[in-house]
């Protein structure tokens, strides 16, 4: 047994000692840990953080953000917007390139707002667009079918990446394009490697057309699924960036490690609001005092300081509370539970009903857990409501998108303009069954549907806003879903990092000013 | 003669495969949800025509028993399909994981041979001592405890109270760019807690075996003849009567492979291990089909192969079998 225990020492030794071989910190590299697999990197045809993250730092877009969402120039030095707002003029950078050195003309521009506005699957980014000219190669002129204020959002990093047409436009399906994995951009990073499910090693884009950036020598992304091994990433230093932390634990836990910072502010564009969906259609939800009645019940309170440990941020409306458009005078529904059961009784349920509750298999404590307080919850006010687990994503998003829902958790995005991200769940032409985030809750009602498009065409952001308001205040009070609060998004990092993206489009911004500090 | 065995097994093993293509192809389609949910699920959103767009693309829209019939013909031509998720061919992804995965099961599989036969012949020598009951024990012990709990109490205790293995993964990425010999040493290093966690259920049932098998062949009369003539213990043990008695671990240590890969699955997600086991997990997540397929059949294959393997070497170890049928 001495050879067993001598043999178990050196094994101990030896392992300690490789462990101590491994530099904490490489010089000008920084890992991003994250649990999201990317199908590709090419943001024109895939959305979603997953592909989002990589492709902001792969491709530039004509415009960026700052934290009060006004537009900054990126590969469009300067822009403007016609009179009559049916055309939108942008002057790229003159020495832009790409990765492999050709020159990013506005040809390449036009290419790529025409892809994605074939492609894409937000419909609505660049749908009024008809053409894009270019009358050299350094002016792009977006020709509109009718004002678009959401245009200048849409051409976010997160949303608008330029490729280039040399690559892309040899015509292969550009949703299955090999370039899809290998891509040749236009932004900070280039990348270098990519094992499928595993990492993303992106190094500096030499060339890249801001001077000094990017600050980084390379940026890898790690994938780890598994969000205790990440944590433990974290913890020891394999790992310096976490982006799209949502779970209370998680962020408590990191809260406590020494060399951490944790971001809660960024990625308001982003926009994810975690709400109560009610299908309308059914015959005991379809009077909006039912639907009001549960609103009343449920306590916002509880649900983000006992069930959210404090980490989520309330969201009462459809748009996100930090958007210009958000309207601070909706209701905010206070659990109120004599007023939820007298409202039962109004509309005829005072004997309570039976209701079944679904939820998106996400973070458990955002939808799962919310579902299982709502069976205690609502029992209060005489609705007995059954628990249905989904597996997994295919099944849930079968069933909601199939309209075989009462009540469903469900997590839905902003993604920067109210066009873009929020009209697709009220305007009563997208009840499409079989596609999810439609308007599943078979919502309908035509005030909402004139203001909307009235807002979508209008170019006076305070009649934007007003127009805005009357409809935030007609969907709470109607309440085809009732808006809980917004996913916690944190970003936790290594504090010596400087640069960290807080921004409205948190860690979809590029890094290109991430940096170590000294 | 050995030739026509190994023909009629390659037979019943393609035979088998056949059924496991076929079988699997229907299961998985009975499960709720498709492909383009999925990608859709993972985009945000996407409209009516994107998502019959891409159950055109992947044939999705055709009837079941044809969409069946156009992935066997394609499998008989080497062609296993694109993954729906990775935009790659499965055939590339598999190439990229299946190193990781034969790794993981081959070093398990020696460890567990290898600690578990040494436990066993110990226990055997004094039947009723205290190793003997040990091995019992943690024999029971082993094989009851599910892989994924061993796995996770190895994760806590190596990752809080004596951190000298890495948790997770198969190489540290920060050692990317350092000399061969040190990225190996990573992998070892990183090889350790899932190699030990996936040993650690088999070992015990080898431990069992060769318990058993020793303590038969030790009492008959070859071993008696053997001491008789003055053999020392220890060759007594290894030389005369582990031989005889490693026969049914050979036995159940090609039976065992089809466990190791199942087994594996598990601990590869456990540890995040970039095997086949968490490509065939993710795959059944995302109904990413074409995968899932892929992973089963290269698995089934790796089952079958292994099979053929140990029965050809039972023979070798095993004069009286050879020559027959």
């Amino acid at each position: 047994m001495t050879f067993m225990s001598r043999l178990l020492g050196a094994a101990s030794i030896a392992a300690l000692s490789l462990t101590a071989a491994l530099p904490a910190v490489a010089d000008g590299t920084v890992i991003i840990a994250s649990t999201q697999v990317p199908r590709h990197f090419n943001g024109a045809v895939q959305s979603g953080i997953a592909t989002g993250l990589p492709s902001a730092q792969i491709f530039a877009s004509p415009l960026r953000y700052d934290d009060n969402w006004e537009p900054k120039p990126y590969l469009a030095e300067s822009w403007e917007v016609s009179e009559d707002g049916l055309s939108v003029t942008l002057n790229l950078v003159d020495d832009a390139t790409f990765h492999d050195g050709e020159p990013i003309t506005s040809e390449d521009v036009a290419f790529s707002i025409m892809t994605i506005k074939e492609n894409h699957p937000f419909k609505s980014m660049f749908e009024p667009v008809e053409s894009v000219e270019t009358p050299d190669e350094h002016t792009a002129v977006i020709k509109l079918s009718q004002p678009h204020p959401a245009l200048l959002l849409a051409m976010s990093p997160a949303l608008c990446p330029i490729i280039p047409k040399h690559v892309y436009g040899d015509g292969e399906d550009i949703k299955s394009h090999p370039a899809n994995t290998t891509p040749v951009g236009s932004g900070p990073f280039m990348l270098e490697e990519y094992t499928p499910g595993e990492s993303i090693v992106l190094k500096k884009n030499p060339n890249f057309f801001l001077d000094g950036r990017p600050k980084l020598d390379e940026l890898i992304v790690r994938i780890i699924q598994d969000p205790s091994a990440l944590l433990i990433a974290m913890e020891n230093g394999e790992a310096d960036l976490y982006p799209f932390m949502s779970g209370s634990q998680e962020v408590k836990r990191l809260e406590k490690v020494d060399h951490l910072a944790i971001d809660a502010e960024g990625g308001a564009a982003i926009g994810p609001i975690n709400w109560l969906a009610f299908n309308t259609a059914s015959p005991k939800l379809e009077d909006k005092r039912v639907r009001q009645a549960i609103a009343y019940a449920v306590d916002r309170d509880f649900i983000i300081n006992a069930l959210h440990r404090g980490i989520s941020k309330p969201q009462r409306g459809p748009i996100m509370e930090q958007s210009p458009f958000f309207d601070d005078t909706i209701p905010a529904y206070d659990v109120d539970l004599d007023k939820a059961k007298a409202l039962m009784e109004e509309a005829g349920y005072a004997d309570g009903m039976d209701l079944t509750v679904d939820y998106l298999p996400g973070v458990k404590e955002q939808q799962q857990t919310i579902a299982e307080y709502l069976r205690s919850q609502l029992g209060k006010i005489g609705i007995n409501v059954t628990v249905r687990a989904a597996p997994d994503f295919p099944t849930w998003a079968g069933r909601v998108s199939n309209h075989d829902f009462e009540l469903t958790m469900d997590a839905v995005f902003n993604w920067g303009d109210p066009v873009i991200g929020v009209h697709r769940t009220y305007l009563s032409d997208n009840i499409r069954k079989g596609v999810i985030w439609s308007n599943t809750q078979s919502y309908s009602n035509p005030k909402v549907d004139e203001l909307l498009a009235q807002a979508a065409v209008e170019m006076d952001e305070e009649k934007r806003k007003e127009l805005y308001a009357e409809f935030q205040q007609i969907v709470t009070d109607e309440l085809p879903v009732y808006p809980i609060n917004q996913l916690p998004y944190q970003t936790a990092y290594d504090k010596k990092l400087t640069g960290v993206p807080t921004g409205i489009w948190g860690p979809l911004s590029p890094m290109d000013t991430l940096d170590w500090s000294e | 003669m050995t030739f026509s065995i190994l023909l009629k097994r390659l037979g019943y093993g393609v035979l088998l495969m056949l059924g496991v293509v076929v079988l699997n192809f229907l299961l998985i389609r009975l499960a709720p949800g498709d492909p383009a949910m999925v990608i859709a699920g993972e985009m945000g959103g996407a409209t009516e025509e994107m998502l019959s767009s891409i159950r055109a693309e992947y044939g999705l829209d055709q009837p079941v028993l044809t969409q069946l019939w156009i992935y066997i013909s394609n499998v008989a031509t080497g062609d296993l399909g694109q993954s729906y998720f990775f935009n790659q061919s499965v055939t590339s992804l598999i190439a990229q994981r299946i190193g990781p995965t034969i790794l993981l099961v081959l070093v398990a599989q020696l460890l567990s041979i290898l600690l578990g036969v040494f436990m066993g012949v110990i226990a055997a020598r004094r039947p009723n001592g205290p190793i003997s009951a040990f091995v019992s024990v943690f024999a029971t012990v082993g094989y009851a405890v599910p892989v994924f709990w061993t796995g996770i109490m190895l994760i806590i205790f190596f990752a809080s109270v004596f951190p000298i293995f890495p948790v997770e993964g198969m190489a540290s990425i920060r050692m990317r760019n350092a000399a061969w010999y040190m990225q190996w040493l990573d992998i070892a290093h990183h090889l350790v807690l899932p190699a030990v966690t996936l040993a650690i259920i088999y070992l015990a049932q080898y431990a069992r075996l060769s318990r058993a098998s020793m303590m038969e062949v030790l009492g008959s009369d070859y071993i008696r003849t053997a001491r008789a003539k003055g053999a020392g213990e220890r060759a007594v043990l290894f030389r005369h009567a582990l031989r005889n008695a490693a026969l049914p671990i050979l036995t159940v240590a090609g039976l065992q492979f089809g466990n190791l890969i199942s087994g594996a699955l598990l601990v590869e997600t456990v540890f995040n291990w970039p095997g086949m086991g968490r490509l065939a997990f993710d795959s059944i997540l995302r109904r990413d089909y074409p995968t899932i397929m892929g992973v089963l059949f290269f698995a089934s294959m790796m089952v079958v192969v292994a099979n053929i393997l140990t029965d050809l070497s039972y023979r070798l170890a095993d004069p009286r079998l050879r020559g027959k049928g």
